[in-house]
């Protein structure tokens, strides 16, 4: 039942699928960012939205809350400029934070947003965020950033609180050379 | 379940070469087969003074012996070189012996690439080990080495880790495409699917599992590697990267790992019962098709490693209950393990006793994995010294004590001389004890919250953590009656009847013991 050919045979087949699968594993990175923005699961609704004009749902009240985290790492003062809003669902708002380059030298952030509960992420919609670029500041220099969103309507009912954090990271080292440019 | 025609006798004239020459050149499956299992022995005892390291240090409260840096390096080497070092190798080692005989086959299917992935596990681990000695220090962010402690933080000889991982990896994908290639191709004329032992057939599915799952394990360590290195960042949030990604890709490889550790284990205990029953194997077909589902449950059951990491409700759901169903399969082994025993006549040899105690303490195990599996319970426990608890049931008195069993069982047909059986039961008996002293006590100071990885603790865990330490010596210093027992039974000995046990049943039984240096040139006929 052994023949030789036969033995190549297989052993090659095998050594495809492990090759496939070492690229598989890479390509679980893509599909990990896909499925988390589809879904919105881990509080990752990142891309910017066309704006909709929503019939304000006037009858409930959303309270959002702001929140300002910073990497460990990362030596800037960041704090949100208000600390909560209330919103009905469907209605437009912009709220600002508040960033400053404390060290002396230029550097480069990145701020990354986390929804919660995780279960609202999908219902958050961003015309306008600081968070969808990377963030230059000379040193020294100090800025507001903005952000401009609303819930849908389609909330449901049982969420009267939303979380929304920002933790900014030091990204000097990843920086794109439009955002350095403009450091210059 | 199969009858076989006589075994071709002696094949002195080509027996293997002299002087350790025949080591480095061989392609014999026997050889690079024991060459596994000494290896892996010798990882085993590394492994375990590590181990007595970190159950000295927890003996007391406080610091005593060494400095908590040199605690996490310890924890860290101490599970890879116990994982990829000593468990995996071990049932490498056991298909290279017993997988040809089992199917009638003259050796492994590509025998020169089996020396090749014998040979790279030395270099694999000789690079891990001399970590210890550089100054940085070895890997210490566990053997999980969940990025950025494994990344941004990491020491400098993480490179030398991941390149050791890379190894590894090869080396078990190749020893898998081997076994997978002998059983497609090898097997003696008449062995159907379904009338292989079971021990090959758990391999078999092993194999594919490595197969799948090891090319993901190389790709996050190169990944890490590109981020430590080359800039880019899968890991790193500042560019863009997220650390929650490094566990989902971690545990895709991770969990499917843990049944690769015990797979094979279940084809060891699947021949050692029914030959001490002298019963042949109740429910033979349910147990192929409760490893195969088991292994497919494997691959979707990952994130129960993540419960705390914020995930949403959904996902815990389906990753809880996708958990449970593993136990379905599992109980059916259990269930047939038992009415094999059920009315049979038995005895109580090594092999057996160390079968029946995995019978009993792997079920342990599993029922501790049943309380991890449930989500909200799992915020509790996660990261407790109940998770400790857990995995050292299912792979010590689980993957472990199936190894000892199955070398025991074997090693009469491997070197012609049965084992002093006194001296087997006195291992038994101080491998059990010493576990369960180590590894009980452990449950209740996991669900007291005495956290994991950590070199101190609060007073209140220090009786049962004092127990723990002192099975921990009993059972690691047993092991080296068993090193004694085997060089024993290697020089001298009763010498063994090809059949070894009365009851015993496969082609692997037809041959002489000592089994001859090729097994079947000419393919045994199977009815
Ligand atoms: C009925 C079967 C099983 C179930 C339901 C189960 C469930 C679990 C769960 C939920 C965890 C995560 C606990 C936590 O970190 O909070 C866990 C951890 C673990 N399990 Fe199991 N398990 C089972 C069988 C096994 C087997 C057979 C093995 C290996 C032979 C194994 C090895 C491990 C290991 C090594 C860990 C810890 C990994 C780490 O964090 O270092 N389990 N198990
Ligand atoms: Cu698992």
């Amino acid at each position: 039942m052994s023949s030789k050919p036969n033995v190549a045979k297989s052993a090659i087949k095998h050594l495809f699928v492990a090759l496939a699968m070492f690229g598989f594993g890479f390509a679980l990175v893509p599909l990990y960012d896909v499925f988390c923005e589809i879904t919105g699961l881990n509080g990752k609704v990142t891309g910017t939205v066309e704006k909709v004009d929503y019939t304000v749902d006037t009858s409930r009240t959303v309270t959002v809350q702001l929140l300002a985290s910073k990497n460990a790492e990362m030596p800037w003062r960041f704090m949100a400029l208000q600390e909560q809003i209330d919103l009905h669902p469907g209605e437009w708002k912009q709220i600002g934070f508040w960033a400053s380059n404390t060290t002396a030298s230029d550097m480069v952030s990145q701020a990354v947003p986390s929804i919660t509960p995780a279960r609202a992420a999908e219902y958050v919609q961003k015309t306008e965020c600081f968070c969808f670029q990377q963030q230059p500041l000379a040193a020294g220099e100090s800025k507001q950033m903005n952000m401009v969103f609303t819930i849908s309507p389609e909330l449901p009912e049982d969420i009267q609180t939303v979380s929304m954090v920002y933790t900014l990271f030091d990204s000097t080292e990843f920086a794109d050379p439009e955002t350095v440019a403009k450091l210059n | 379940m199969t009858t076989t025609t006589a075994a071709h006798d002696d094949h002195g004239h080509h027996g293997p070469a002299k002087g350790i020459m025949r080591w480095i050149l061989t392609t014999n499956h026997k050889d690079i087969g024991t060459m596994y299992l000494w290896f892996s022995f010798i990882m085993l005892l590394t492994g375990g003074v590590m181990a007595l390291i970190i159950r000295a240090e927890l003996f007391q409260p406080g610091m005593q012996l060494i400095e908590p840096e040199f605690f996490n390096q310890m924890t860290t080497m101490h599970g890879l070189i116990m994982v990829f070092g000593a468990i995996m190798p071990a049932f490498v080692g056991l298909a290279n012996w017993m997988v040809p005989m089992m199917v009638g086959a003259p050796d492994m299917a590509l025998p020169r690439m089996n020396n090749l992935s014998f040979w790279i596990l030395p270099f694999a681990f000789g690079m891990l080990l001399l970590t210890l000695f550089s100054e940085a220090g070895a890997p210490n962010f566990g053997w999980t080495f969940y990025a950025p402690l494994s990344t941004t933080y990491a020491p400098s000889s993480v490179t030398y880790f991941i390149f050791g991982v890379h190894l590894m990896g090869i080396s078990s994908i190749m020893g898998a495409i081997n076994i997978v290639a002998t059983i497609l191709n090898m097997r003696a004329p008449g062995m159907t699917y379904m009338k292989m032992p079971l021990f090959v057939w758990t391999w078999f599915i092993t194999a594919y599992l490595l197969i799948a799952v090891m090319p993901v394990l190389a790709g996050v360590v190169t990944m890490m590697l590109m981020d430590i290195h080359f800039g880019t960042s899968f890991f790193n949030a500042a560019g863009g990267g997220d650390p929650v990604l490094f566990q989902h890709l971690f545990w895709f490889f991770g969990h499917p790992e843990v049944y690769i550790m015990i797979l094979p284990a279940f084809g060891i205990v699947s021949h050692i019962i029914p030959t001490f029953s002298r019963k042949p194997l109740f429910g033979y077909s349910s147990m192929v098709y409760a490893t195969a589902s088991i292994a497919f449950l494997s691959f979707i059951v990952w994130a129960h490693h993540m419960f705390t990491v914020g995930l949403p409700l959904v996902t815990e759901l389906f990753f809880m209950y996708a958990t449970m169903v593993i136990a379905i399969p599992t109980g059916v082994k259990v269930f047939n393990w038992v009415s094999t025993m059920f009315q049979g006549s038995l005895t109580f040899e090594t092999p057996m006793l160390f079968a029946i105690a995995f019978v009993i303490l792997f079920t342990i195990g599993g029922f501790s994995g049943l309380m991890l599996a449930i989500a909200p319970a799992d915020f509790q426990y996660h990261d407790t010294y109940f998770v400790v608890a857990h995995f050292h049931y299912v792979l010590v008195p689980g993957a472990l004590f199936a190894i000892i069993a199955g070398v025991y069982f074997w090693l009469p047909k491997w070197c012609g001389n049965y084992y002093d059986e006194f001296l087997g039961k006195l291992h038994f008996w101080l491998s059990f004890i010493g576990v369960n002293i180590t590894f009980f006590p452990m449950h209740f100071i996991g669900l007291a919250g005495m956290p994991r990885r950590i070199p101190d603790y609060a007073l209140q865990f220090a009786d049962f953590n004092a127990v723990a330490s002192v099975g921990a010596f009993i059972f690691g210093f047993s092991q080296l009656l068993f090193l004694y027992i085997v060089i024993k039974t290697i020089r001298s000995g009763k010498q063994a009847t090809p059949e070894v046990w009365e009851g015993a049943d496969g082609l692997e039984w037809t041959l002489p013991s000592p089994a001859p240096y090729h097994s079947f040139s000419e393919p045994p006929q199977v009815k």
